[in-house]
């Protein structure tokens, strides 16, 4: 045992910042242009790896949203509703190749703002975000081809909403499509992660995008309120928590505003005793703890088969003592940060709850940094379907793990949570993997994989995880009028 | 000369017709103001009983094929055509409508239940599709029911307005609960006698007859209801019903008249589906 004493060390292999060109100050990107405020209020965006301050951000109140607003309003009525789809696919296409060129800033300031590690940013984040405008930029002139009657129309202005955890994704989700049927948007960012959107703003000039096509404005719950609240918006997309969906689906039950939702989920993930078990592993720590588990679709909980609980348990805790939390700009890095300190504090919270409730915590033995905000990849064991841990959403690196006998039962596990949004199945058995995949109410499936994207393919909720998809051809229809 | 035997039209759930549980019966004129019949008042508890059948035939009509419910919804239109003298004679009654009128109701209500018929194994392929991953896996998208369907039937046309609004639900898969039209009843309940003789599995299809503005809040409310057909109620009730839907985020859809695949996505749901590619 003496060689394997020795710890394997990596060395440090930190991306240089050097490349990122981030402003001390930003102002709201409105018809075109960076200006100041009406409050002249502003709010700093920190890095939560270090706490340090990456850049004061105008915070939007209702006279801004309603000036971005109206500057959608104009660029839709005056020039992109006039223009053919043939000339909004190129525009889309030069941001796809715009974000291409320019990815690898994007992947290191997209890290300093979230915390994610730089190999997510870089592999998954920004390229997936350039292919979404890649893919959205082709359906601009075959709209008609799509199967939403033979002329589909836009919306008009349409009012996005979007969470801290893809900053640049979730935006790409929202605008490609959006542009791609030829509405124009006003896009809100999360509070804390605002730079990768401001960046996107420099793109689409750099695109010669219309003055006000596309709108993004800063600020935190209030301003993303008063932008769905706005009189004149004719369309709303949020993606963010179940509890804001719901308060947004009540706020327009008086308005005949369409709206989709992409909300929260607990993600079964079930593994079957004829799994490869290996794989299994591998598949049920990326479901978990890739991007710190803030994934909507993270799969939180982990159905194992009796038979194999105590034998997969034992590889698992071995594959999280290897998973490297740290520096999110360290190459090796493969946990980040939190994103931020009240994000944390919900883990907190919630992981103290599995402990009171009777779960066993296990914690992968690791070394966090003194600052920043950041939480070990951890497990519990013995959770019930009673459980909190079992049945909110924690958004964080915490794995619950249920046990089950039958495939029945794992399907009434699985299914009991009022959330719909992925569930993952490991077995050998193809026929099975059909079997679960029509028993399992969630939009998304994953059989024998996990936490993979595409632009082609459809994603949202069941349930209370949403209203709507986004992606592929069924995405399209929350952009286009009379199409649901 | 004979005495007419008159039928006592009670409600539909489970695949029984029983009273309502609360022992209330409101009275039906015809269009002149005669008195025609007492059908049952619905209550909360009845829509609440409907709704377990529901629930609970989800997973058998789910579970046919598509093949299977295709036959089955022409079935319907089957027994529905040997029927068309005693609808004509209810729609006449209770629309004040001419023989002409009244008939050409009933066919096309028997025309909708052929339509969509057809539809059932054909939704899968002209909405679903198999998606290009860039990388080695195999996606595909499918519709899949959304569960179980509240429905608030056309007050006008009573039969026609109904079957347009249950037909897709069933043809999607979904179990339904319908509050029949409030003053023209008869005919939702002459229609689910065709249901109970035409292989529609018990729980499938539940009829309530009542006060639509008593039964709003606690169909909207219910959390074991996944989407709502609100093209029976007046729209000034649009916002009282979608409010109460958010608690579980139900579907809620008003629908133009016309007959569309569209009527049957609205309450489907599209699902996605990976797995790896590899020897």
């Amino acid at each position: 045992m003496s060689s394997s004493d020795k710890k394997f060390e990596y060395a440090p292999a930190p991306e240089s910042t050097a490349i990122a060109s981030i402003s001390s100050d930003y102002g709201l990107f409105i018809n075109g242009k960076f200006q100041a405020p009406h409050s002249k209020k502003k709010f700093e965006s920190i890095n939560p790896a270090t706490e340090e301050t990456l850049a004061k951000i105008a915070f939007a109140d209702e006279v801004d949203v309603d000036k971005a607003v109206k500057a959608a309003r104009a660029a839709y009525t005056k020039v992109w509703s006039k223009l053919s789809g043939k000339e909004r696919a190129k525009y889309l296409f030069r941001i796809a190749r715009l974000l291409q060129e320019r990815s690898r800033e994007f992947a290191v300031v997209e890290s300093l703002d979230n915390g994610k590690p730089i190999r997510e940013t870089r592999d998954v984040d920004v390229p997936l975000a350039a292919a979404h405008f890649f893919y959205h930029a082709g359906w601009a002139d075959k709209l008609e081809y799509a199967g939403y009657g033979t002329n589909p129309k836009a919306h008009g202005v349409v009012a996005q909403v979007i969470p801290w955890n893809f900053p640049l994704l979730m935006l790409a989700w929202k605008v490609a499509p959006a542009l791609a049927t030829g509405n124009t948007v006003v896009l809100k960012p999360a509070e804390t992660t605002p730079l990768t959107a401001l960046l996107f703003a420099e793109i689409c000039q750099q695109a010669e995008l219309p003055a006000g096509v596309v709108n993004i404005i800063t600020g935190d719950g209030r301003t993303g309120s008063a932008l769905i609240k706005h009189s004149d918006i004719n369309k709303i997309a949020f993606t963010g928590s179940t509890e804001v969906g719901k308060m947004i689906a009540a706020s327009v039950a008086t308005s005949q505003i369409p709206v989709t939702l992409e909300l929260g989920g607990k993600g079964a993930n079930i593994v079957f005793e004829d799994a490869p078990i290996d794989q299994a592993v591998e598949g049920i720590v990326n479901g978990i703890f890739f991007n710190q588990g803030h994934v909507c679709c993270a799969g939180s909980r982990l159905l194992l088969q009796e038979n194999i609980h105590d034998e997969f348990l034992h590889k698992l805790q071995i594959r999280m003592s290897k998973i490297r939390v740290g520096d999110p700009l360290d190459k090796n890095t493969d946990l980040g940060a939190i994103n931020s300190a009240a994000q944390l504090a919900k883990i907190h919270e919630l992981t103290k709850s599995g402990e009171s409730e009777g779960a066993q915590i296990w914690s992968a033995p690791c070394e966090l940094p003194t600052k920043g905000f950041w939480f070990a990849p951890t497990v519990f064991t013995g959770v019930t379907q009673a459980h909190r841990i079992a049945r909110e959403e924690i958004f964080g690196p915490v794995l619950s793990v249920l046990t089950f006998r039958t495939p029945q039962e794992a399907m009434e596990k699985a299914n009991n949570t009022p959330f719909g949004l992925s569930a993952g199945v490991w077995t050998d058995k193809g026929s099975r993997i059909l079997w679960a995949s029509q028993q399992l109410k969630a939009a998304v499936i994953w059989a024998n994989t996990f936490n993979k994207f595409d632009p082609a393919s459809p994603f949202g909720g069941y349930k209370e995880s949403g209203w709507g998809r986004e992606g592929g051809r069924h995405g399209l229809a929350a952009y286009i009028k009379g199409a649901h | 000369m004979r005495l007419d035997v008159k039928k006592t039209y009670k409600l539909y759930i489970g695949g029984a017709f029983p009273r309502s549980e609360s022992g209330r019966s409101y009275q039906v004129t015809d269009a002149r103001g005669n008195f025609i019949a007492n059908p049952a008042q619905a209550s909360r508890k009845d829509l609440r009983d409907a709704v377990v059948a529901a629930k609970n035939a989800t997973s058998p009509w789910q579970s046919a094929t598509a093949y299977n419910r295709g036959q089955i919804l022409y079935r319907i239109a089957e027994i529905m055509e040997g029927r068309t003298e005693q609808f004509v004679a209810e729609i006449k009654a209770l629309e004040g409508l001419s023989t002409s009128a009244a008939i050409k109701q009933v066919h096309e209500a028997i025309d909708t239940w052929v339509w969509y018929a057809g539809w059932t194994d054909k939704i899968a392929s002209t909405s679903g599709s198999t998606n290009p991953i860039a990388g080695p896996y195999y996606n595909f998208t499918i519709p899949e029911p959304l569960g179980v369907i509240g429905i608030f039937a056309e007050q006008k046309p009573s039969l026609l307005g109904l079957v347009r609004g249950l037909a897709p639900v069933l043809a999607g898969g979904n179990t339904a609960v319908v509050v029949a039209s409030e003053k023209r009843p008869l005919p939702a309940i002459t229609l689910s006698e065709c249901f109970a003789t035409s292989d529609v599995p018990a729980g499938v299809v539940n009829i309530l007859t009542g006060s639509t503005n008593e039964l709003i809040p606690w169909l909207a409310s219910h959390m074991e209801i996944d989407g709502l057909d609100i093209s029976g109620v007046d729209v000034k009730k649009d916002a009282e019903i979608k409010l109460a839907g958010t608690e579980n985020l139900k579907r809620i859809h008003r629908f133009a008249q016309a007959n569309s695949p569209h009527r049957i996505l609205s309450f489907m749901e599209f699902k996605t589906v990976w797995h790896p590619i590899g020897i």
